[in-house]
C-alpha cells in the first residue's frame, strides 16, 4: 500500500510544482498511515532523486526508457500501472497541467478508480474521501467524495506553498513491460517559446485587455512582466482579434489560473474572466474606468491610463529590487 | 472515416452560479444551456470540416444525459452531422460519462473520436483521455490543428511552454481548444434539416459511478479594494512585499 506520485523534471531538475505533488501525497500518506513512492522518468541523477526524500518521498522509482523522453498518455500509463501494481497503490497522484490531464484520466479508467481533476485540498477522510476541486472555471468549489477502492487526483499547480524539510529517499529501477502501439506517436516538431515562464505554473502574472488599445502598447506590459518575472497573460477579446496569442487568454473559456499575484491592466472584468483568476491570491487593478467591475473584485486598485501608471509601476519595482 | 463527437451541456458563460438544497444542488432555474464552448466552437465545427472536404464520410454526436440535454444536440444538428446519440443517464461521475461513450462507440467502430479540452461547468477535462485508454487508443491532447490524410492524422498541439507537431494512425481520440476550427452559426435549412435528422436514444450500460459530488461552495468574497494613488507606484509595489507579500 502506498501512494504514488507521478513527477516530471525538465533537464535533470524536478519541476517545483512536482515537489509540491510529492509534499500533497506526503501528506495524504501520512494521514493514512502509509508512505509515498514517486515515478521518475528518463535521464535524471541519483542525487536529485534522493532529495525528493526532503519533499516526503521514501522511495523513487525510476525508469529510463529512451522512448520516454517524448511525453505520450498511452506509454506513461503503461508506467504508471506497472509502479501502482508493485506498490499496491491506494492513491495516485499527478498534476492538473498538460501531463497529468492526459494520463491520470487513462490510470483511473484502467484500475476503475474514481478521479478527482483539479484538486486544491486535501482529501478529508472523516467524510469518506472528499477532496475540493474548481467549478464552473472558477466560480465555485465542489467537494468530490470518491467512492472506489484505489483513488486519483490531479492536484492544481499552485495550490499549497513548498517547504523543504529532510529525508533521502531510496531510488529502485522500475521495469515496464511496453508494446510497440505505447509508442505509435511521431512527435515531428517542437517549438517552445524559450525563457518565458509557463502561464500556468507562473506565480506571478501581468494580463492586458482591451483597454490597452491595440497590440502596439503591449511593450508596457512586456518591461513590468520582464522586471517581475512574471508571465503575460490577456482576456478574451484581446486574443480573439489577435493582438495576443491564444495561449494567453485567461477566463473561463480560456486558462484558468492561481498565482500568487495577478495585475490586470486595461481589463474591466467580465464574469467569465473573473472565473478564470479569482483562484489567484492577490488582484491588481490598473484600469482607468472607475466603474470597472474588477475593482470590486481586487486587492489593490490604481485608477489611472495604463501607458502611464505601467512604466510607473515598473520603475517602481526595479527600485525595490535594487 | 467514421468521426464521433462528444458534446456536453453547460450553464451559458453568463451564468451566475447559484445553489439550492443546502449548497448540495446547483440551482438550474431559470439557466441557459449551451453546447459546452470547446465542443461546438474547435471539436464538432472541425468534424464538419472533415466532412465538407470528403475526408470523413460520417458524422456523429454523443452525449450523456437526460431528455433536458436534447436542445443542445438538435442545435448540433443544425450545424451539420449525419445523427446523433443521447445516452439516456444523468450525467456525473466522469469514469461514468466517459464508459458509456466509450460502449457506445465500440458498437459503431469509430476512426476518430473528438471532444472539447474540457467542459466549462466541471472542468475535469477527462472525458477524452478516459475513452482513449478504454477504447485502447492513442490520445492526444489541447489540439490546436488538426490535419488528415488518408488513415494519418498531423496535430498541431500546446505542451507545456510551447507546441508540439505529432503524427499518428487511426483510430484517435483528440480533445480540442482554440484554433482547431472557427465557430458557425446554424441557418435556417440546417435547423429544418435537424428535425429530421435521427436522434437516437440509447439505454445506458450498466456502469457504476465512482464519485459523487456532495456539496458546492461559493469563493469567499474579497472583503474590499485598497486603492493606491496612480503617482504613488512605490506604496503599491512596498503593499505587495510588506501587506501581501507576494514579491
Amino acid at each position: 500500500m502506498s501512494v504514488l506520485v507521478l513527477v516530471e523534471h525538465s533537464q535533470g531538475v524536478f519541476k517545483k510544482k512536482s515537489l509540491e505533488a510529492i509534499q500533497y501525497a506526503a501528506n495524504i500518506a501520512k494521514s493514512m498511515g502509509t508512505s509515498v513512492t514517486a515515478v521518475a522518468t528518463g535521464n535524471v541523477g541519483d542525487n536529485e532523486m534522493q532529495a525528493l526524500g526532503q519533499y516526503g518521498a521514501q522511495k523513487v522509482l525510476h525508469t529510463t526508457d529512451a522512448r520516454l523522453d517524448n511525453f505520450n498518455s498511452r506509454a506513461y500509463t503503461r508506467v504508471m500501472l506497472a509502479a501502482a501494481q508493485k506498490e499496491g497503490a491506494k492513491v495516485i497522484v499527478g498534476l492538473h497541467d498538460t501531463v497529468g490531464k492526459a494520463v491520470s484520466p487513462r490510470i483511473a479508467a484502467r484500475l476503475k478508480a474514481g478521479l478527482v481533476a483539479g484538486a486544491v485540498s486535501y482529501p478529508d477522510l472523516s467524510k469518506g474521501f472528499v477532496v475540493k476541486k474548481n467549478v464552473f472555471s472558477g466560480k465555485a468549489f465542489a467537494y468530490v467524495n470518491i467512492t472506489s477502492d484505489v483513488k486519483v487526483i490531479t492536484l492544481m499547480p499552485n495550490t499549497f506553498a513548498v517547504v523543504k524539510g529532510e529525508g533521502s529517499a531510496t531510488v529502485e529501477k522500475l521495469e515496464v513491460t511496453f508494446e510497440d502501439k505505447d509508442f505509435s506517436i511521431q512527435v515531428t516538431g517542437v517549438s517552445k517559446a524559450s525563457g518565458s515562464v509557463p502561464l500556468s505554473e507562473a506565480e506571478l502574472v501581468v494580463s492586458g485587455g482591451r483597454g490597452m488599445k491595440g497590440p502596439e502598447n503591449w511593450f508596457v506590459l512586456e518591461a513590468l512582466a520582464k522586471e517581475l518575472g512574471a508571465a503575460l497573460a490577456c482576456s478574451r477579446p484581446v486574443a480573439d482579434s489577435h493582438w495576443r496569442p491564444h495561449n494567453e487568454h485567461v477566463g473561463q473559456t480560456g486558462g484558468t489560473i492561481r498565482p500568487n499575484l495577478y495585475i490586470a491592466v486595461g481589463i474591466s472584468g467580465a464574469i467569465q474572466h473573473l472565473a478564470g483568476v479569482n483562484g489567484s491570491k492577490t488582484i491588481v487593478v490598473i484600469n482607468k474606468d472607475p466603474e470597472a467591475p474588477f475593482f470590486s473584485a481586487a486587492d489593490y486598485g490604481v485608477l489611472g491610463d495604463a501607458m502611464e501608471v505601467v512604466p510607473r509601476l515598473t520603475e517602481a519595482v526595479k527600485k525595490f529590487k535594487g | 472515416m467514421k468521426i464521433l463527437v462528444c458534446i456536453c451541456q453547460v450553464p451559458d458563460t453568463t451564468t451566475k452560479i447559484v445553489f439550492t438544497d443546502n449548497n448540495t444542488h446547483f440551482n438550474k432555474q431559470g439557466v441557459t444551456y449551451i453546447i459546452n464552448p470547446y465542443d461546438e466552437w474547435n471539436a464538432l465545427v472541425r468534424a464538419l470540416e472533415l466532412k465538407e472536404a470528403g475526408i470523413a464520410t460520417a458524422v456523429h454526436f454523443i452525449t450523456v444525459g437526460k431528455a433536458d440535454a436534447e436542445p443542445v444536440i438538435r442545435k448540433a444538428l443544425a450545424l451539420g452531422g449525419d445523427e446523433a446519440v443521447r445516452i439516456d443517464i444523468e450525467c456525473s461521475d466522469t469514469y461514468l460519462i466517459a464508459a458509456q461513450i466509450a460502449e457506445y462507440a465500440k458498437t459503431v467502430g469509430y476512426d476518430l473520436v473528438l471532444c472539447g479540452k474540457e467542459s466549462i461547468d466541471y472542468n475535469n477535462g477527462s472525458v477524452g483521455a478516459m475513452v482513449a485508454e478504454l477504447l485502447d487508443m492513442n490520445y492526444l491532447a489541447f489540439a490546436e490543428k488538426i490535419d488528415i490524410a488518408g488513415t494519418t492524422a498531423t496535430v498541431v498541439r500546446e505542451i507545456e511552454g510551447g507546441e508540439e507537431t505529432d503524427t499518428c494512425s487511426l483510430p484517435l481520440v483528440i480533445s480540442c481548444q482554440k484554433g482547431v476550427a472557427e465557430a458557425r452559426i446554424p441557418n435556417m435549412r440546417g435547423i429544418m434539416a435537424a428535425r429530421t435528422k435521427p436522434l437516437k436514444v440509447v439505454p445506458p450500460a450498466a456502469i457504476e459511478a465512482l464519485s459523487a459530488i456532495v456539496s458546492y461552495e461559493l469563493p469567499p468574497a474579497k472583503t474590499g479594494v485598497k486603492m493606491v494613488s496612480a503617482d504613488n507606484m512605490d506604496e503599491l509595489v512596498s503593499l505587495l512585499h510588506r501587506e501581501a507579500k507576494v514579491i
